[in-house]
C-alpha cells in the first residue's frame, strides 16, 4: 500500500469512527438555550400583565366561559393582602411575563446525555425542571405544583415542553383563574440572540378554546438575575377566616375598564368570539 | 381517586344507606374490589399515602411499628396489609379513625386483628388479651355512632375504637415523632379528627378536605359548613410552607391527590365564598329552591360539581342552606 493509499485509508477510518461516534451519541439539544434571557426591552408584549397588572373587568380577548367569568367578577384584590396569599408564586404558564429567565442544562457526567433543562425566573425566584430523559409522568394522585411536571423533546430546533400536574393559577391577575385541570404546551424557539416562547394553555374547566401567548426575550451576555425574597406580614386586621370577595352582582369596579377605554361592555366580558378579527365587524354595530 | 370514582362509590353507598337512621354510617361497600389496586405514594419523612378505593390511608412507619390513619373497605384489607408490608415488617400498633364513615373505617376489624397493642407491666399478667389487635383511636363521637343501637347495618364491636378522647385533642409519641390528633367539631361529621405528624411534617385531614368534590356535610351525623371552614382554617394554621404556598408541610386529603398549602387555601376560598353567598340568600329570605335556582356554586362547578352520584351539587347546596338557616 502506498503512502497515499494509507493516508486515504486513515482518513476514511477517521470519518467512519466519527460517524459511529455521532450515530451512537445520545440525543441532545439541537440548540443550546443556556444563559440569561431578558425581556426588559420588550415590555410592550402583554404589557398590562408584565407591569401594572390588567384592569378589573377586562376579560377581552380570552375564551372565558361563564364559570370563570363569575370567579373573576367575584374577585376582590384585597384577597392578596391575606398573609397566605402574599408570596403566592406565579404559575409556570404565567411567570415568563415577568423579567428574566436563566436557563441551564443538566447532563450526565459520563455519557453527556441531556437529563433536564432547568429555568429560574426572576419573579418570585421560581425554578422548574423540564425532564428530557423520557421519564414517565407521576400518577394523578401525586402533588400538583405551581410549576407542574414538565417533559421536553426537540422538534427540529424547537424545544417543545408539555406540562401537567399544575396547581390552580391564573391567566390574568384580575381574578381570571386557570384551573388545576389545565395542560400546557410550550415551544422555545431561538433565533440567534432572540428567543420566542409560545405558551398554549388548554383548560377545559374554564376556557372554551386554547389560550395562546408568545413572549420574546433577548440574550444577555453578562446577564444576572437577582433574588426575590418575600415574607408575609399582617397587612389588614380582619376576622379570622375572612376571604375578601364580592357577592354576585355587587362588584362596583367591573365597568371601569369598559368606560375608561371606550370598550363596549360586551367585548370587555370576553369569550372566544372576542379573540378573532371578525369580532371587529360586530363591534362596529355596537355603541360603546 | 377521581371525582367520577368518588361519585360512583358514594352513589352505591347512598343506595344502601338511604333507609338507614344514620345515613352514611354502616353502609356496605358498593363495588367489586377485585380490580382495586392499592398504590403507595411516599409523602415525606416516615409517612406514606395509600390510594385504593374509599378514603386515602395514611401510613407512618418506624422502629416502633406501624400507625395507620383510616382503613378503607373491609374487602381490601388483605391488599392493604400487603402494601403495608412492603413499607414495614413491624407490628401494626395504632389505627386512627378520622371519622365514622364506612369508606374510612370499613377495614378496622381486619387490620386491627393483624396488629398488636403495646401492653405489658401490670396489664399483661391480668388481662391476657390486652395486646391482641392494634389499638383504634378516634374521637368519642365515632364510638358513639358506631355502637349506636340503630346503626344500620350494625357494626361489629371488633371494629369499634378501643381508645377514644373527648377533649380537643390527643397526643402520641410514636416512631420518634409527635403525633397530634386534633378534634374538629361539627365539620364533615361531629367526630372528625385531623392527624398531624410533626416531625415528618404531614397532615392527614380526613374528609374535612378533599380535592375531588364539594365538601361532604353529613347533617345527620352533626356536620356543618362552618365546621368544615373552621377545619380548613385550622389546617392552614398548622402548615408552614417553604416559600409562597408550597413546600414544607404536606397534606393527605380524605379523597384525592397529595396536597400542600396552596391546595387547601384554594379549597377554603371556595367553601368560604359559597358559604357567604348562600348566607346572603338565606338572609334575604330565599327558600331552598330559590337558592338552588340562583346557582351560588356555578363558578366552582367545573371543578367540584356533579349532577349524578351521591354528592351532587344540589345536595351540597341543600346541606349548606340547612346549616345556615335559622333553626325553627
Amino acid at each position: 500500500m502506498s503512502r497515499t493509499d494509507r493516508r486515504r485509508h486513515a482518513r476514511w477510518a477517521c470519518i467512519g469512527t466519527a460517524l459511529v461516534v455521532l450515530a451512537s451519541a445520545p440525543a441532545s439539544a439541537q440548540v443550546n438555550l443556556s444563559g440569561v434571557w431578558n425581556n426588559l426591552g420588550i415590555m410592550h408584549e402583554d404589557q398590562p400583565d408584565r407591569l401594572a397588572g390588567p384592569e378589573l373587568g377586562d376579560y377581552a380577548g380570552l375564551p372565558v366561559n361563564d364559570a370563570v367569568r363569575l370567579r373573576a367578577d367575584s374577585w376582590d384584590a384585597s384577597l392578596i393582602t391575606l398573609p397566605e396569599y402574599q408570596c403566592r408564586v406565579h404559575p409556570s404558564d404565567y411567570v415568563p411575563s415577568f423579567g428574566g429567565i436563566r436557563i441551564w442544562e443538566e447532563r450526565d457526567s459520563a455519557s453527556q446525555q441531556l437529563i433536564a433543562i432547568h429555568t429560574h425566573h426572576f419573579a418570585w425566584g421560581t425554578e422548574r425542571t423540564i425532564w428530557m430523559d423520557g421519564r414517565p409522568r407521576p400518577p394523578d394522585y401525586a402533588l400538583h405544583t405551581a410549576m407542574g411536571f414538565s417533559t421536553g423533546k426537540w422538534e427540529g430546533d424547537t424545544l417543545t415542553v408539555t406540562t401537567t400536574h399544575l396547581k390552580e393559577g391564573w391567566t390574568r391577575r384580575n381574578g381570571l383563574a386557570r384551573s388545576d385541570r389545565a395542560t400546557v404546551t410550550e415551544h422555545f424557539v431561538r433565533h440567534g440572540d432572540i428567543m420566542t416562547l409560545v405558551t398554549i394553555v388548554n383548560d377545559p374547566a374554564y376556557y372554551t378554546e386554547p389560550i395562546i401567548r408568545s413572549r420574546d426575550y433577548e440574550y444577555e451576555i453578562a446577564g444576572d438575575i437577582g433574588p426575590y425574597p418575600c415574607e408575609p406580614v399582617e397587612e389588614v386586621i380582619r376576622a379570622k377566616g375572612e376571604v375578601p370577595h364580592h357577592l354576585p352582582g355587587t362588584n362596583p369596579f367591573l365597568e371601569e375598564y369598559s368606560k375608561a377605554h371606550g370598550v363596549p361592555p360586551e367585548a370587555a366580558r370576553g369569550g372566544a368570539e372576542t379573540m378573532y378579527p371578525e369580532y371587529r365587524k360586530k363591534l362596529r354595530a355596537v355603541k360603546p | 381517586v377521581t371525582r367520577a370514582a368518588f361519585n360512583a362509590i358514594f352513589a352505591a353507598v347512598a343506595l344502601l344507606a338511604v333507609a338507614a337512621p344514620v345515613r352514611f354510617a354502616g353502609a356496605q361497600q358498593p363495588q367489586n374490589f377485585d380490580a382495586v389496586e392499592i398504590k403507595i405514594l411516599p409523602a415525606q419523612g416516615h409517612v406514606y399515602m395509600l390510594v385504593g378505593s374509599g378514603g386515602n390511608i395514611t401510613v407512618q412507619t418506624g422502629a416502633d411499628g406501624v400507625l395507620l390513619v383510616d382503613t378503607q373497605y373491609a374487602p381490601l384489607s388483605n391488599k392493604i396489609l400487603a402494601a403495608i408490608r412492603t413499607l414495614s415488617t413491624g407490628p401494626i400498633r395504632y389505627i386512627v379513625n378520622t371519622h365514622v364513615h364506612p369508606d374510612h373505617v370499613g377495614g378496622n376489624e381486619n387490620i386491627r386483628k393483624a396488629g398488636a397493642t403495646i401492653a405489658g407491666g401490670n396489664v399483661a399478667g391480668d388481662i391476657q388479651d390486652a395486646a391482641q389487635g392494634a389499638q383504634i383511636i378516634a374521637h368519642d363521637n365515632v364510638l358513639k355512632r358506631m355502637s349506636a343501637r340503630n346503626a344500620q347495618p350494625p357494626i361489629p364491636s371488633a371494629a369499634w375504637p378501643t381508645s377514644t378522647f373527648i377533649g380537643d385533642d390527643k397526643k402520641l409519641f410514636f416512631n420518634n415523632e409527635g403525633i397530634h390528633i386534633i378534634h374538629q367539631p361539627a365539620a364533615h361529621t361531629d367526630g372528625d379528627s385531623i392527624v398531624f405528624f410533626r416531625r415528618s411534617d404531614v397532615i392527614s385531614t380526613g374528609d374535612i378536605f378533599t380535592t375531588t368534590n364539594y365538601p361532604v356535610i353529613d347533617l345527620a351525623a352533626g356536620g356543618t359548613i362552618n365546621g368544615i371552614i373552621d377545619g380548613l382554617n385550622r389546617i392552614i394554621d398548622l402548615i408552614i410552607p417553604v416559600y409562597g404556598q408550597e413546600g414544607g408541610t404536606l397534606v393527605i386529603p380524605g379523597h384525592g391527590r397529595l396536597c400542600n398549602l396552596g391546595d387547601v387555601i384554594n379549597y377554603r376560598e371556595m367553601a368560604t365564598i359559597i358559604r357567604d353567598r348562600v348566607q346572603d340568600l338565606v338572609n334575604k329570605g330565599m327558600t331552598l329552591d330559590q337558592v338552588k335556582v340562583a346557582r351560588p356554586t356555578r363558578d366552582y362547578d367545573p371543578l367540584y360539581g356533579s349532577t349524578t352520584g351521591f354528592w351532587t351539587t344540589d345536595r351540597f347546596v341543600e346541606a349548606v342552606y340547612k346549616t345556615l338557616s335559622p333553626k325553627k
